[in-house]
Order: structure tokens, then sequence, then C-alpha cells
């Protein structure tokens, strides 16, 4: 079953590309058609196993779901899979973004659609495959597998941004960053995977077997900062940061909404997952550090986003923004803030993924991304404007939508561990207020550019906007069974800081 | 010393292959018909890859001081082999349509592979030498084979005068050594290294070494390596990058790791070794950035790419080394053919140059989605992505390299800025298949080129690249081949 999420969309990707000789329509409708299977098939692993049941007991995990056969002996790699919590909620995230960025890309991609989907659909396989993987090495094959086609997509399909900045060299700088980054991740894999072999003799790549791995305290911390550095550089983690504004302007539509909402994902899975567990003594400390970098994200994204001429690079700077909550989140070790931090990553990529949706809408009909172009759209079509200040909402954490149940537990929890950070993070809310409301102001109202009439909504992007907008409504009214299940993954890796904790306290 | 039917056994591959040129010689002698010669010359090479099968039975043993026959040799001169088995089916489709003799480029292939079987053999100076010069020469005959193009000849004027200078520094430092030790089997001087040689030793072995960097084009010896591999004609880039530098490689491990242990003790050579590697990876990625040339920009990847096995000849002997030696250019070589591969089904020999400017691949996707994506996914391999062979090879350097202390983690440092460096220019490479072309091509592969010859081979390779990056298993399996060794009493 788990390898059939892996398979379906790269099956589906295959399929598309060679059924481009059918005409435009037929990859459409088997990359929506795989991607449709693809959600229902993690819907029905969501409502099938109760996620509840504790994630650590004696030191092993406890998965709901598990496949393992051996892949690499010689190494002890293995193709193992497995699901819990933490891993279904991101599948869900991953699959339905998957259906959105096909849906959203019906109209805005003619050229070359068969290869587009395949790109498109190998993305969303290589991801799914870094949420479920267990063996390092799977982990790090998937990591790396996700760039190639999103390197494709950018710069095959992407836009020229405002600055007139060439797509090919946004995909590049990506694709560079993020691969010598993904080099570090994997001198550290080995790296563990080495100190774990010379304590037992055992070779392995196995995810539980690493956790019992016992180090000295600096090369703990040497390895650590070699995952840190290399989900920093996905999160991204402000001195870090600076391929995601050219990637997201550059970036078709769907490569956005992948970008923002599912990409970015993986770096905070990958610190929670990996990077603390791994590492709890080291993790804690630079939890303050990471912390300090997750406000001065919020801080930086939000002032930068303010001075944004081109509407995409606005919103790919609100991403860092938020994103920095998700990192002080994580680095509290606080029950209630990682809770927060899960409800915020699934929040901000459904409405990182409206904005850059509706971006893409007022591209395909004014043909610019420069808000110095638009203003006055409210009066010029209908459907879009009220879409968007609802997005615009929720991107400020407006009470009852997703975000505000994220960035509110997200401080709480973080105010009863620093109440400093919490005091300076807090601070992202009015800025996220500035810059939301200076988005909208912008694009819809003042005087309108032309009084020329633009197409109204259509009945796809209206579907489209409406299953976001009852999302995000839900997470912000009853998020409970979101919480609820992914509370043992982190009431465990909270366990795992606070023993961890005990254990110098007890020599 | 009288020779056994088991020395023959062993030395079957070698035999073969020299036989095949005999056959060659005389079926170009009996009718000069291109398809017969070339066909000849690929039975023959290939009884000479079945026969190692049979020399695996007696092994491992040595025959006469010269030669050494174990389960190192055979995989290495197996996979000279079939690198030359890919270079002649590429030179079948390239030189098709050359006006002149087309025959005596597989004479020449077949004495270049006995050239390096030679050296994959040899645990002798004086095997080592006759190897290299019968390899070398063949191959100034190969790169000049396009008399017509200018480039051409000088390419094989340049690889003539440098090479044989190189060749004259390492028979000087052969002597050298000789004259210090007394001997010229490699067990022998290797027991005479110690960890601080006299200065003979020092001055003979870098003089050694510095012939057989040459031959390898490791940096700061790299000079001729671009300007050669953009004039020879595709094929024989191919041959030059893959069959070449494989049997020398195999040779400098045989010396530095197999049966002078102590080689790698010795501090004058370890710190060699490492910055000759670190320059290598360096010079490699760096100098390839703004290549526009294809040929060229090969030839500048595998400076970085032998950087890479360099360092794993420092940390090696470890656990994985010697088997990392061979997983390793198992990979390179099939890769480097596929990559040549494409090269060469996209040009003839009777054009005024080779399709090997950046600009001949616009848009290829578009027009031959199946030979564009057999490049990218070449070039995805040499910059080492996962889901191609590359990635296990470097998953091998770095796997080696963090067990292996100080030096080890020196040599990572350059392995992570090199191959950043490397991928913005594969990327430039890759990005160029798939943009839309801005003017007529000049070049293109023939419609059906996946049915001649030369396509199934760069089929096959580009197979090879995609199963050994899922499943390595069974190149791992081969691989373990090279563990029996052959150790001197």
């Amino acid at each position: 079953m788990l390898t059939w999420l892996i398979l379906i969309p790269f099956i589906g990707g295959l399929l598309s590309w060679q059924a481009e000789r059918f005409g435009n329509k037929a990859p459409r409708w088997i990359a929506l058609f795989s991607m449709i299977l693809l959600f229902a098939c993690t819907l029905n692993l969501w409502l099938k196993y109760d996620y509840s049941l504790a994630n650590l007991s004696a030191g092993q995990s406890v998965w709901a779901e598990e496949f393992r056969v051996n892949w690499i002996p010689r190494f002890g790699i293995s193709f193992h899979l497995a699901l819990d919590g933490l891993s279904i909620l991101m599948l869900l995230l991953t699959a339905f973004l998957g259906v959105l960025a096909v849906v959203c890309s019906w109209s805005e991609v003619q050229r070359k659609v068969g290869f587009f989907h395949l790109n498109l659909l190998w993305i969303l396989g290589a991801v799914a495959g870094v949420f479920l993987a267990m063996d390092m090495f799977l982990f790090f094959f998937f990591w790396e597998m996700m760039l190639i086609p999103m390197y494709f997509l950018i710069s095959l399909w992407g836009h020229k941004s405002v600055e007139g900045k060439g797509r090919v060299e946004a995909a590049t700088k990506f694709f560079i960053y993020t691969q010598s980054s993904g080099l570090l991740l994997l001198l550290a894999i080995i790296g563990l995977v080495f100190v774990h072999y010379m304590q037992t003799d055992v070779l392995t790549f196995n995810y539980t077997d690493l956790r019992n791995t016992h180090m000295s305290a600096s090369l703990e911390m040497i390895l650590m900062l070699g995952f840190f550095i290399a989900f920093a550089v996905k999160f991204p983690v402000v001195p870090f940061h600076s391929w995601l504004p050219d990637a997201h302007s550059q970036a078709p539509t769907a490569g956005s909404v992948d970008l923002a909402g599912i990409l970015l994902k993986t770096a905070a899975y990958g610190m929670l997952r990996f990077a603390i567990p791994f590492f709890p003594n080291a993790s804690q400390e630079i939890a303050p550090l990471a912390m300090w970098l997750g406000v001065a994200g919020i801080i930086y994204g939000a002032f930068v986003a303010y001075s944004q001429d081109d509407i995409k690079r606005m919103i790919a700077y609100t991403s860092i923004s938020h994103m920095g909550f998700v990192l002080i989140g994580i680095y509290s070790f606080n029950q209630i803030a990682m809770q927060g931090v899960v409800v915020q990553m699934l929040a901000h990529g459904i409405s990182a993924a409206g904005l850059f949706i509706i971006s893409g809408q007022l591209y395909e009909r004014l043909k610019t991304r420069d808000l110095n172009k638009m203003g006055g759209l409210s009066s010029r079509l209908s459907g879009i404007p009220p879409i968007a200040m609802f997005f615009a909402a929720a991107s400020l954490g407006l009470p009852g939508l997703g975000n505000f149940v994220g960035e509110f537990l997200i401080l709480v929890g973080v105010f009863k561990v620093d109440m400093v950070v919490a005091l300076f993070a807090t601070s992202g809310l009015v800025l996220g207020a500035v810059y939301s409301l200076i988005l909208v102001q912008r694009s819809l109202h003042g005087a309108a550019q032309s009084n020329e009439p633009l197409a109204g909504i259509n009945a796809r992007e209206l579907t489209m906007m409406l299953s976001l907008i009852f999302i995000l409504v839900w997470l912000g009214l009853y998020p409970q069974p979101v919480l609820d299940t992914s509370a043992a993954v982190m009431e465990s890796i909270g366990q795992l800081i606070t023993s961890s904790q005990s254990i110098p306290a007890a020599q | 010393m009288t020779f056994t039917l088991e020395n023959f056994q062993a030395l079957l591959p070698l035999l073969i292959t020299c036989a095949t040129t005999i056959f060659v010689m005389l079926a170009i002698a009996i009718k000069r018909n291109h398809w017969w010669n070339a066909t000849v010359t690929v039975i023959g090479l290939n009884i000479a890859l079945l026969s190692s099968y049979y020399a695996l039975k007696v092994i491992p043993q040595t025959i006469t001081p010269l030669f050494v026959v174990d389960g190192f040799s055979l995989f290495f001169s197996g996979l000279i082999i079939i690198a030359a088995l890919g270079t002649a089916t590429l030179t079948n489709a390239y030189i098709e349509s050359f006006k002149r003799n087309r025959e005596e480029m597989y004479l020449l292939i077949t004495i270049a592979t006995s050239g390096g079987i030679v050296l994959s053999f040899s645990h002798h100076m004086a095997s080592l030498f006759i190897g290299l010069e019968m390899m070398s020469i063949a191959l100034y005959g190969m790169v000049a084979y396009t008399y017509d193009r200018a480039r051409s000849l000088e390419a094989a004027i340049k690889y003539l005068v440098l090479s044989a200078t190189a060749s004259a520094i390492m028979l000087f430092g052969i002597a050298l050594i000789y004259a210090q030790i007394g001997s010229l089997s490699f067990s022998e001087i290797g027991a005479g290294i110690t960890q601080e040689p006299s200065l003979l030793i020092v001055v003979g072995g870098m003089m050694l070494v510095i012939g057989l960097f040459f031959k390898l084009s490791l940096a700061p010896f790299h000079l001729w390596t671009p300007d050669v591999y953009e004039g020879a004609p595709a094929p024989v880039g191919a041959f030059l990058a893959t069959a070449a530098k494989v049997a020398v490689f195999a040779v400098l491990v045989r010396f530095a790791i197999l049966e002078s242990k102590n080689v790698l003790a010795s501090t004058p050579f370890v710190i060699t070794l490492i910055v000759v590697a670190c320059i290598s990876m360096m010079v490699g990625n760096l100098l390839a950035l703004k290549q526009n040339n294809i040929k060229r920009m090969l030839g500048y990847s595998s400076i970085a790419h032998f950087g890479y096995l360099l360092l794993l000849v420092l940390v090696g002997g470890q656990k994985f080394g010697i088997e990392g030696f061979a997983v390793y250019l198992a990979i390179y070589v099939m890769t480097s053919l596929a990559a040549f591969g494409v090269v060469t089904l996209m040009s003839h020999a009777d054009g005024k140059r080779d399709a090997d400017m950046l600009n001949d691949y616009r848009g290829l996707f578009w027009r031959r989605p199946y030979l564009a994506s057999i490049f990218t996914l070449a070039l995805f391999s040499l910059a080492g992505i996962p889901l191609t062979a590359g990635f296990i090879g470097k998953f091998y350097v770095i796997t080696a390299a963090v067990g292996a202390g100080f030096w080890g983690w020196i040599g990572l440092i350059f392995v992570v800025l090199g191959s950043s460096i490397g991928i913005y220019f594969y990327l430039r490479t890759i990005i160029s298949l798939f943009l839309a072309k801005k003017h007529m091509h000049r070049f293109d592969a023939e419609i059906n080129w996946g049915q001649r010859t030369g396509g199934i081979m760069v089929l096959g390779a580009a197979a090879f690249i995609l199963v050994i990056g899922i499943i390595p298993n069974p190149l791992m399996f081969i691989a373990q081949l090279t563990q029996l060794v052959w150790v001197a009493q």
C-alpha cells in the first residue's frame, strides 16, 4: 500500500508524458486522475488507523503501517517505508495540493503538456517518498530526486520576473543551493552511519537503529549541523533564503504551489523526524540560535515582502516569514508549540497555495505580476477579489482560519519557553497585517489602470478556491482531528528532549 | 620458465585480443569492406570478453615476472574490452561516411586495447612501459584518423609530443628507482619504499607518478586534455576517456596499493596524491564552467572525476576501497560511453567538425526525445545525482573518505566544493537540450539511430546507468572480484 503512494505519481507521470500524442487533453486528465487516486488513498489511510497511539515505546518506533525489503544489503540499506501521524498529515497535504497543481495549470500551461505533467507528478512522487522513507539512504535518494523535476519545471515553463532575470538562472540557483546543501546532508548521514558502525559493527542506514547511536558532544554537534544546514536551506532560514524568491517568481503557478506548499514542508518534516531525534542534545544546544533565526526570518521576511513589486516575490517573502514561526515552534520543544507547528505547516501550505493560484489567475488575465500595473482590480473583474481578500486575511492570521490556530499555538507554547522570543515573534502578526493589507490595497483597490473589464472567475477556478477556503476554515474552527493525529508523534519528540535533559542531571 | 596450459588459459583475454588484431589485418587484406571488417573486430573482442570467464577459473597466478592474472586484473581488462567494444560500435556508425580508408581504425582500436590489457595485467615496470606505449602509439593514430580536419591533426601532434615527453620522464624515473632498489618488479620496489624514502626513490617515484598522472590527465598535468578531446573524432574521444584511463588507473592502483603497501604510508607520496587530487577536482570543475564545447567540457569533467578517484586511492585499502575503484570506474566508463555516444551519433566523420558545440544541441529533446533523454541521464550521472549510477560512485567515494580520518575529510571538502561547482555546467548543458531552438540545426542524428549498432550500444549504456542507479547490487557483486588479489610471498 505505501509503495503505491509513491508509484501512483511516478506511473501517472510516465503515462501522461506518453499520452501527449493523443492531444493536450489526455495528459491533463491522466494526471488529474492519478492525483485524485493518490488523495483517495491517503484519505483512506488516514481514516483507517488510529494515530493517537504512542509513537515510542521503549525506544522503538511504532508505525501505523510499514513496508520493508532489502535493497543494497552490502551497505545495510533497505527499502523501508513507514507511516505515522506526522507523515500522513504531510501526505494528505501533498496529495491535495497535487490535485490543485494539476487543476491550476489547466489553462496556464499550453506548451509541452505531457512533459510538464511528467515533471509535476514526479515531484509529488518524490515528496511522498521523502515523507515515507525510514531508511536514510532512501530518504536522501528521494530528497535529491525531487529537485530534478522542479528544476525542469522552473526552467522550462517559468516566466521572466519583473526585474527581467532569466528563469534558467533562477532554476540553476535553486538547484545549486539545494544540491550542495544536500551533499552536506549526505556527508552527515554517512558520518552518522559510520559512528554507529564503529560502535555496533553493524552497517545500517535504518532510521530506528541509528536513533540509538551514542556519540560525543562535539561529534554530535558537527553531524547535527550537517542536517540542520541542509534543512535550513530548504526551509528557508534567513541567511540561506535567497534562492526562494527567485525560484518562486520565475516558477509556473503549479511549481510555486508545490514549492511553497510541499517542498518547504519537507525541510520542517526533516527537522522533526531526523535532526532532532538523532541529535537531541545538540539540537537543544542550538535551539536558542535556531529560535532567533526564526525571529529574524519572521521580521526580515515581512519587511522585505512589504517592499516588493512582483506579487509572487511578495508571497515568497511572506512564506519566509511564516516559516519562521514553524522554526521557532520546532525548536521550542514545547508540546503545544509543536502541535501548532503541524497546523501552521498545513495552513501555510493551503494559504500560500491559494495566494499563488490567485496570482497565477491574475497573470493569465493581466499578463503581468507587477503590482504597480494592477490597482482597482475589484472594479474590473468579478469573483477573484473577494477570494484574494480571504487569502490575504488568512495570511495575516485572522482568527477563525487555520493560520491563526497555528500561530496562536506556537506563540503560546514558545511563551512558556522563552518570553523574549515570543514577544518578538508576535510582531510578525502585526507586520503580517501590514503586508497583507498592502497587497490587497495595491492590487484590488485604488484607481483602476483601465476600465476594460476582465474575464471573471470560471467554474474550475471557483471549485479550486472553494475547496481551499473550506479547508482553511475547517482548520481554523475545528483543528482537533489534525491535532489528534499528530499528538503522539509530537509527544514522543518532546519526551526525547526531556529525557535527554534529565540524563546530565542524573549524573 | 615453461608455459603451462593454465598460464595460457589465464592469458586468454590478452591473447584473443592480439589475435583479433591479426585477424582484422588479414580480413582487411582479403577484402576491404567496412561492415565485414568491423564485424570481425566486434566478434573478436566479444570472444576476448567471454574468455575472461575461463581465465577466472585459474586465478590468481603470475606468468613470468611480467604478468599477474587475478580478479583485479580480469575485472579491469574486462572493463577495457567493454570500452573498446563501445568505441568500435560507435566508430561503425560514425565513420561510415568517411571518404578515405575506414577499416584501419579497427586495427588501431584492437592494438590500443591489447596495450590496455597488458597494463591491467602488469606488475613489473617493463610490462608497464610496454603496455603504455603500445596503447599510446595506437592512440596517436586514432586521434589523427580524420586528418583532413586541422584540429584532428593538431590534437594528434600535441598528444604525441606531450605524451612522449611524459613517457621519457617516466622512463627516467623508473631508471632512478632501479638504480636504488635493483629490481623492476612492483612488489620488490614496494618493499624498498620505506616511510621516509631516500632522495633517489622520492625523485624517481615522483617522475614515475608524473608520467602516470599525465596519462590520467590529472591537474596540473592536464593541459593536453581539452585540445585532444576536442580534436579527436568523437568515438576516439570515448576511447581516450574510458579505456585509456582505466588501464593506467588499474596499474597505478596495483603499484600504489596492492603490491606496495608502504607507498601510502610514505609522506611525500601521500602529500603529492592529496594535492593532485584536490587540484584536479577544482581545476576540472572550474575550467568546465564557461565551456561551450561539449567535448572539451567532457574532458574537464573527466579531470575532476579522476580527482575523485585519486582521493579514493588515498583512502583506499579501507573496507570499500578496492571495490570502490571497480564500481566507480565501471560506472564512469558506461556514463562516458553514453555521453560520447550521443555526440558521435550526432556527428559524421565527413563533416567539417563534430557536433560538439552547445548550440548544436539546443532543443534536441523536442526533435530526438530518447537520444536527449540518454544525454540528460549521462550528464546527471556525471554530476552524481541520485537515480543514476553516478550517485552510487559518488556514494562510494564519500563513504570511503568519511571513514578515513584527516586526509579523507580534507578531500571531502574539495569533493563538496567541486561537485557543487560542477552541477552548474552539467545543468547548463542539460537545459540547452530542452530549450526551444533559435535557428536551423546543422547536426542531427539519423532518424533510425536506435536501430544501428552505435545506437544500441548507447541505449545499453543508458539502461546500465538507470538500472545500476536503482539496483546497484549486481555491479557490487562483480566488483568484489577485485578483492581476489595475488599477493607477493
